[in-house]
């Protein structure tokens, strides 16, 4: 995993620092059209809020439609920064070093934008305030003897949600402590004194850097188990509920977690290649690592197919009436079976065709595709699980009904993948969205070993 | 007498270490130099001292806060608003070990946070001698030494290979 030609500690800054530095010329054009899609969202968002959720296509029994949706697929995005810093990290794989950067701020991104669907959902968003404050600074609505009820899982959720967007925010910024001291010896002025600040000071002695590579373990360490909750808790938002019978199996857990590695995962390559055509970054994210990704993904992918093979055979299995009616609408009847062949086509078939071959892999046009097509697959899974189900909650037919999101919705939805993809340009602006010294490590410790009449890069690797 | 700090850039690490060794022959305490990078070298590539430090109680400690305010949460909120459904204790435990298990590990990692900041001596509110150039690859070797002993130093770092010596008083020499 030593393809590309050796670089030295003044080329890796200024090639890398080339977004913050050097900002490209259509960035704030780009900047200025992400926004106004985010701000015609967000006007749509506040015209459903006066007007009331007859603007959407909510209705009973699909009380849960695009935005729990959209909910749920940014939580899985999220994934992929633990899956890709922690267990690579871990493991000391030596390709994760121009990934794991870009992954972790694409989590908190990710979890960010997730948290503002619920919060849409709910129709009247500021009262939600009282979920967790009755008078300013004072938790919990106790004034009037009511205190959350910890025994649903939608209380489980923001719990774990939090949790894991506060030990991501954490994770990621003592990551761009030694980062930030690069910033502040390459700044002058106002920049100069917030990367100073960032930097609390950092000179690079022994004991920082020793304490900063346990520290990338042992939040690995701690983290990973934070990362398999979320997801675990997020599926029990349908697992526990007992009256949506589709909803209702054991399997949910793993199937989200793998289900959102999957995402995740190919939402970071999908990022990794833009970042390479946009900032030019050939020598750091090379066709190797988007290939080891690729490989990764396969091994995810199947994984997932597995657990999805498995939900529904369960399903199947029990020859419930109701759970039956589900299945019924999933795979026969028109539109829900084309979004099913569709989803699978694209979530594993397509993608994984295409993974197996190596120049397919290594063809970056092709590996953004196949990104794009897991994402769209897996957007689609969460919508399939979700409206059918609801959909034939009911036990008698004429409580059956369907959902048809309205124009509010789209345009919300699509204002959530403007926001993430705004944000994480903004702070390509502020922070390098590839680790310096995760880079200039790598460059120490690479050498050459010559077998028999072939020389191979190779690299040192500490115990 | 007062100590005055000196620095030695160095442009590869055998340099830097055979610095280290030069100073540990002069009698200078390991205590007394440190070695600046801008990247994590394996450790001991310079000869450097062994840091001592206990991050790892940080967490540990944590994680019992995180616990303890877990249980609590739970447990008194439960007593709290006790709602029975269908003849079930109050205090049932499987829902409260969700709640409880992302209290400790959020706090276990708040405190990792902390312990990282805190061992590694951050925030230095005072930074001391210092050069921009070893975040360009070169490498720092940061000699704290008695005043009068600065000439010295600036010559036997010199002599290792320093492509260029600082001191605060504004000496420098290539």
């Amino acid at each position: 995993m030593q393809e590309g030609k050796p670089l030295d500690s003044r080329q890796v800054n200024r090639e890398l620092l080339v977004s913050i530095l050097n900002s490209p010329k259509w960035f704030f054009g780009a900047i200025a059209v992400l926004g106004f899609i985010v701000l015609v969202a967000m006007s749509s968002a506040g015209f459903m809020i006066n007007q009331g959720f007859g603007v959407t296509g909510l209705n009973r029994p699909v009380m849960w439609g695009f935005f729990i949706t959209n909910f749920v697929f940014w939580i899985g995005i999220s994934h992929a920064g633990v899956m890709l810093s922690a267990i690579l990290r871990l493991s000391k794989a030596e390709w994760r070093r121009p990934a794991t950067r870009a992954a972790e701020i694409l989590t908190v991104f990710s979890l960010m934008t997730a948290m503002t669907m619920p919060l849409i959902h709910t129709g009247r968003p500021w009262r939600t305030v009282y979920w967790i404050y009755t008078l300013p600074f004072v938790p919990y609505d106790y004034a009037r003897g009511i205190w959350p009820n910890i025994r649903t899982p939608l209380v489980w959720d923001p719990s774990a949600v939090y949790t894991y967007l506060t030990s991501s925010i954490l994770f990621v910024l003592v990551a761009l402590i030694p980062d930030f001291a690069v910033l502040r010896d390459r700044t002058t002025g106002m920049s100069h004194r917030i990367y100073g600040m960032l930097a609390m000071g950092w000179q690079g002695n022994a004991r920082q850097w020793k304490l900063q590579i346990i520290a990338g373990v042992l939040l690995s360490a701690l983290i990973l188990p934070v990362f398999v909750s979320v997801h675990s808790i997020v599926s029990w938002d349908f697992g526990m509920a007992v009256s949506v019978k589709s909803w209702h199996s054991t399997i949910f857990a793993p199937y989200f977690v793998v289900g959102a590695v999957h995402s995740g995962v190919s939402a970071v390559a999908f990022v990794l290649i833009i970042l390479r055509y946009i900032y030019g970054w050939q020598n750091y994210i090379r066709h190797e690592h988007i290939d080891a990704l690729a490989r990764l993904l396969i091994v995810v992918a199947t994984g997932w197919f597995y657990f999805f093979v498995m939900e529904v055979v369960f399903g199947f299995y029990g020859r419930e009436a109701d759970e039956i009616a589900v299945r019924n609408l999933q795979f026969t009847i028109s539109p829900w079976n084309i979004w099913m062949m569709i989803f699978v086509g694209m979530t594993y078939f397509l993608p994984v065709s295409i993974w197996l071959s190596k120049s397919l892999r290594r063809n970056l046009w092709v590996m953004s595709l196949a990104c794009i097509f897991v994402n769209i697959g897996m957007w689609l899974e969460r919508f399939l699980i979700i409206v059918p189900g609801l959909a034939r909650k009911q036990l008698l037919t004429f409580d059956w009904y369907t959902y048809r999101p309205s124009s509010v919705e789209w345009i919300i939805i699509i204002g959530t993948f403007a926001l993430v993809s705004m944000l994480m340009l903004t702070i390509a602006r502020v922070v390098p969205l590839i680790p310096l010294y995760d880079i200039k490590e790598g460059e120490i410790l690479r050498t050459e070993i010559k077998i028999g009449r072939v020389t191979v890069p190779a690299v040192f690797r500490e115990d | 007498m007062a100590k005055a700090p000196i620095l030695g850039l160095f442009e590869t690490a055998d340099h830097a270490a055979d610095a280290g060794d030069a100073l540990k022959a002069a009698g200078v305490s390991q205590a007394d130099y440190d070695f600046l990078t801008d990247t994590p070298y394996p450790e001991g590539a310079f000869g450097e001292r062994e840091e001592p430090h206990r991050i790892y109680i940080f967490p540990f400690v944590g994680a019992l806060i995180g616990l303890t305010v877990g249980i609590m949460l739970t447990s008194m909120t439960q007593l709290a608003y006790p709602l029975t459904q269908g003849g079930k204790p109050i205090l049932s435990l499987p829902p409260m070990a969700v709640v409880t298990y992302e209290s400790t590990m959020l706090t276990a990692i708040v405190f990792t946070i902390i312990g990282i900041i805190f061992e590694s001596r951050l925030p230095a509110f005072k930074q001391g001698l210092y050069d921009t150039r070893i975040t360009e690859g070169y490498i720092g070797v940061l000699v704290n030494v008695d005043e009068d002993q600065l000439g010295s130093t600036q010559a036997l770092l010199t002599q290792a290979g320093a492509i260029d010596v600082v001191r605060n008083d504004g000496g420098s020499a290539a």
